[in-house]
């Protein structure tokens, strides 16, 4: 018998070997005969209607593929939930970085310079770039009013509360666009052959999304279209749509020359032309009494959706399911919007929605606190959700989650209180300007926050997803499934509780390429829901191979991976193949109503608890983090390497969008698409990132497991930007903080001119 | 070779990577980094942006850490490099290499083969950093997957194996 439980063990990664050697082999990495280069010419102004495109004589034309709008052999859409969006702009532009027109080429060098080459000429229309701007509607850009999409969450008696409350608390907050930044930008290779259709291999999260996509565009039927997964350099969201649209360019140029294409895009235009996260403004107006309870509140999330729908209508949806926070709501009314504005479409950045309106609820919270006079601690703990208790879309909590002490165990980890204390000693011990006093001050933060794991309410019912498991002939295990790895350990993960539910080695059992001519459709590698529904469908198809195997008396209930394998080879032998097959069936009594947005929005959800420490230098006003506790109950930890690695990873990111990472916009355009200027977290910038778990365990999930991808990213802004007001005294509800930043509020805040001693 | 139009304004440069003696014929101002790519068919070294802020590029030359990305492959000339096809001995990963892999200092990959390259320099100089020297030491290498904590473990582990 093999030893007993792979699940809980830090087993070497599956694809680990070749990332430390430099054998894996990226998009980049790949080329084949005859192939050309391609490149995107794209729009140079926000808004307007294409006069003329010309060709610089410089250039002997003949000798480029070139493809616009009008050679498009289907739809000019880039399919997903809507079909707005062009593949190539035709006769109008809606936002700076638009495609417009296609070149490719065998000389990568020529090919750049003949993109300067070619000149367009428009007639530009008045633009719209921020929320605001798109809600008065001075232009309609898109559909009759701007907004792409609304949702409304309702529950109890929102009007009555208000003349019941002790106090009403309002605030505002305000979140700006972030930058994945993956390390490798994106690319894929297509290649067209009139017999097989198109096959495009490229860095993607979504294998099947490009597949629908390209065959609404080539107009091919589904056994024509092939896409395969190459290895990916991270993606956190930023590789979910648009690769869709860089797979259908690379797809047009290649159908029109009959040669591959290869489009790997640059920095820059990785950063300025795909995907951020959404910006966001949220406005809470909260009904407290006396003791600090919530008694109800209203709740606006606004994101900002950038030129086409894409996918700011999920976006929205997760924000306002965790608008509300890990708090107990009566009564509460929550409204979502996303709006059009003419900048390129945000999409999916690890959290979706929830690391926005999180930030407004942590935030507000200790504004709360400050209202009635209670801690942030205590203000949290008297309205921290309960088993038994409905969340604001009225989910019964049934998980004995105690939030209570989860927060007592942060406290205690990051020795909270005796910190608080000193610092704030220490912070009054003289007035700020005078320069013989400490210029360091230093606070500290907390924020408590839920995500959400798997595709929101009925969204697993509609995918339905898929997922095989095969037997081989030589005793080893493949596990087949359209889930794709891009740092997180898909690979690994799925392949430990294959091997688990199959009870065999882990180096029994091996991921299949993602490549949809192979794979069954597993639905999206988004949404914290590749280990909690995916990997329960892994070890469902894992049990299915077995029982095969022993209901044919192939194999006794115990066996050895030598047994194991003769009994394969016998089957095989005998059936030709030795698959399984599993797909998502909804449990039962689960109730969700998409009109009303009430009911269990989720399978499941992950808890936490994170806590910052944080210095700011007013002789620089730059703020740092100098210690971090992330504590969460993320169900069972199924490999606690890989979990540590993505919290401290999503901790990370969390960092920059409070503290660096600042998309400069000018005309719909980033400005700063560089790593010179759009900085993120140096391994100098960082303090030790302390990870801790609890483990309550899941019903839902392959041997307990809840989705952990997301959750890191909801929590450290508004930690550290309570760690910061607490250490200043200076109200801040907006990021990212930069020191430009943190200078202006500080001095309008007259703490710089030493009005004040740091309190307000 | 001849003087074709391919050939106009090459030249024949001769280096030594990873221990064997090279001969490429390139543009003298073509970057290292793609001599090492395209030429040299040595792909584990990558362009995340170009101008030498990620560090996805690094490689050894003469023994010290270089972009790849902002050198000339004239200034390579006669010089010794190492890329991270160069660290392991057949099957037998380096001990940073093992190390990244156990204790989880790859996730994508992409930064993977900078980052030990440099941290194989940082260890050279100081065979057993202190976890600021590690910070510092790495700081021109970034890492979008892991926050660094565990790379951090690696180097460290690595140390620790190493006899010093």
């Amino acid at each position: 018998m093999t030893e007993a439980h792979i699940i809980g063990k830090s087993v070497p990664r599956k694809e680990g070997r070749d990332k430390v050697t430099g054998a894996a082999r990226y998009i980049d990495d790949m080329s084949l005969p005859g192939m050309l280069y391609g490149a995107t010419v794209r729009s140079q102004i926000p808004r307007g209607v294409i006069k003329k495109i010309s060709f610089g004589s410089q250039f002997d034309w003949s000798e480029f593929v070139i493809v616009t709008a009008k050679g498009i052999p289907g739809k000019n859409c880039i399919a997903l939930i809507g079909e707005d969006q062009p593949c190539l702009a035709d006769g109008r532009v809606n936002h700076p970085e638009e495609p417009i027109l296609l070149l490719a080429h065998a000389d990568r060098h020529v090919l750049r310079k003949a993109i300067e080459a070619v000149s367009i000429e428009y007639d530009s229309l008045p633009a719209i770039f921020t929320i605001d701007e798109s809600e008065r509607c001075s232009q309609i850009i898109w559909g009759r009013d701007n907004v792409f999409k609304t949702f409304l969450i309702a529950k109890g008696d929102i009007d009555s509360v208000w003349e019941k409350a002790d106090y009403v608390v309002e605030g505002e907050y305000t979140t700006g666009a972030q930058e994945q930044l993956y390390i490798e930008n994106n690319g894929v290779i297509a290649s067209f052959d009139r017999e097989l259709g198109i096959t495009v291999w490229g860095s993607l999260q979504c294998p099947y999304y490009v597949h629908k996509a390209l065959m609404a565009l080539c107009n091919l039927p589904a056994e024509k279209v092939r896409v395969v997964q190459a290895e990916t350099g991270g993606a956190f969201g930023g590789k979910e749509d648009y690769p869709s649209m860089i797979a259908g360019h690379a797809a047009l140029l290649s159908m029109k020359s009959g040669r591959p294409v290869k489009i790997i895009y640059d920095r820059l235009e990785d950063m300025t032309a795909t995907t951020k996260r959404h910006p966001s403004r949220t406005h809470h107006r909260t009904a407290v009494s006396k003791e600090g309870k919530i008694l109800g509140g209203e709740i606006e999330f606004m994101i900002d959706g950038g030129a086409y729908a894409t996918l700011s209508s999920v976006v929205l949806s997760r924000g306002i399911i965790h608008a509300g926070g890990p708090y107990y709501w009566p009564n509460v009314r929550i409204r979502g919007k996303a709006v059009a504005t003419n900048g390129p479409p945000h999409g999916a950045f690890r959290g979706f929605g929830a690391p926005q309106s999180l930030f407004a609820m942590e935030r507000h919270m200790d504004r709360i606190a400050q209202v009635v006079g209670l801690s942030p601690v205590e203000i949290r703990r008297r309205n921290f959700l309960k088993p038994g208790q409905t969340t604001t879309t009225e989910q019964t909590v049934r998980e004995e989650i105690d939030l209570g002490k989860l927060l007592d165990r942060a406290l205690e980890l990051s020795d909270y209180r005796a910190k608080k204390t000193r610092f704030s000693r220490q912070n009054n011990a003289g007035p700020v300007a005078v320069p013989t006093v400490d210029p360091i001050k230093r606070g500290m933060g907390i924020a408590a926050f839920l995500h959400g794991a798997g595709f929101t309410g009925s969204g697993e019912r509609y995918l339905a997803s898929v997922v095989g498991v095969e037997g081989c002939a030589d005793g080893t295990v493949r596990v087949l499934v359209s889930s794709t790895e891009f740092g997180q350990g898909t690979n690994t993960v799925l392949c430990q509780i294959a091997a688990e539910a199959m009870d065999l080695p882990y180096d029994c059992v091996a991921i299949a390429q993602v490549d949809t001519n192979q794979v069954p459709n597993s639905g999206p590698t988004v949404a914290s829901r590749t280990a909690m529904v995916v990997g329960n469908l892994v070890r469902s198809a894992a049990i299915g191979v077995r029982q095969t195997l022993i209901g044919s008396g192939s194999l006794s209930d115990s066996y050895s991976p030598e047994e194991f394998r003769a009994a394969c080879l016998r089957h095989i032998a005998e059936h030709g193949q030795l698959r399984s097959y599993a797909r998502y069936e909804a449990p039962e009594g689960v109730f969700w109503d998409d009109e009303k947005y009430r009911g269990e929005a989720y399978a499941s959800f992950a808890w936490a608890i994170y806590v910052a420490e944080v210095a700011v230098d007013l002789s620089t006003y730059s703020a740092r983090v100098e210690d971090f506790v992330a504590l969460q109950e993320v169900g069972k930890v199924l490999h606690p390497i890989l979990a540590k690695g993505q919290i401290a990873g999503g901790v990370a990111q969390g960092i920059g969008f409070a503290l660096y990472e600042k998309v400069v916009w000018q005309n719909g355009r980033m400005q700063n698409g560089q790593m010179t200027n759009y900085i993120m977290p140096t391994s100098a910038d960082l303090p030790q990132l302390r990870v801790f778990f609890e483990e309550i365990g899941n019903v839902h999930g392959a041997y307990g497991a809840k989705g952990i991808g997301e959750l890191p990213m909801d929590g450290p802004a508004p930690a550290i930007v309570n760690a910061i007001e607490d250490a200043l005294g200076t109200r801040f509800d907006s990021i990212p903080l930069l020191p430009e930043d943190i200078f202006e509020a500080v001095f309008a805040d007259g703490v710089a001119d030493g009005k004040t001693d740091g309190k307000r | 070779m001849t003087n074709t139009s391919e050939n106009r304004g090459k030249c024949e440069l001769a280096l030594t990577v990873n221990g064997k003696a090279e001969t490429v014929r390139v543009y003298p101002m073509e970057r290292l980094l793609d001599v090492l790519r395209q030429e040299l068919g040595l792909t584990g070294a990558k362009e995340g942006c170009g101008e030498g802020e990620c560090g996805s590029c690094s490689v050894l030359m003469n023994g010290k850490l270089i972009n790849s990305c902002l050198v000339p492959v004239l200034q390579a000339a006669g010089t010794n490099l190492t890329t991270i096809e160069g660290l392991a001995e057949g099957p037998q990963l380096s001990a940073l290499q093992a190390a990244f892999l156990e204790c989880g200092g790859a996730q994508c990959g992409i930064c993977t083969p900078g980052m030990i390259l440099a941290s194989c320099h940082l260890l050279d100089k100081k065979p057993k950093p202190t976890l600021d020297d590690i910070r510092e030491g790495l700081s021109g290498n970034l890492c979008r997957c892991t926050g660094y904590m565990q790379i951090f473990d690696a180097v460290m582990e690595a140390a620790r194996r190493s006899p010093a």
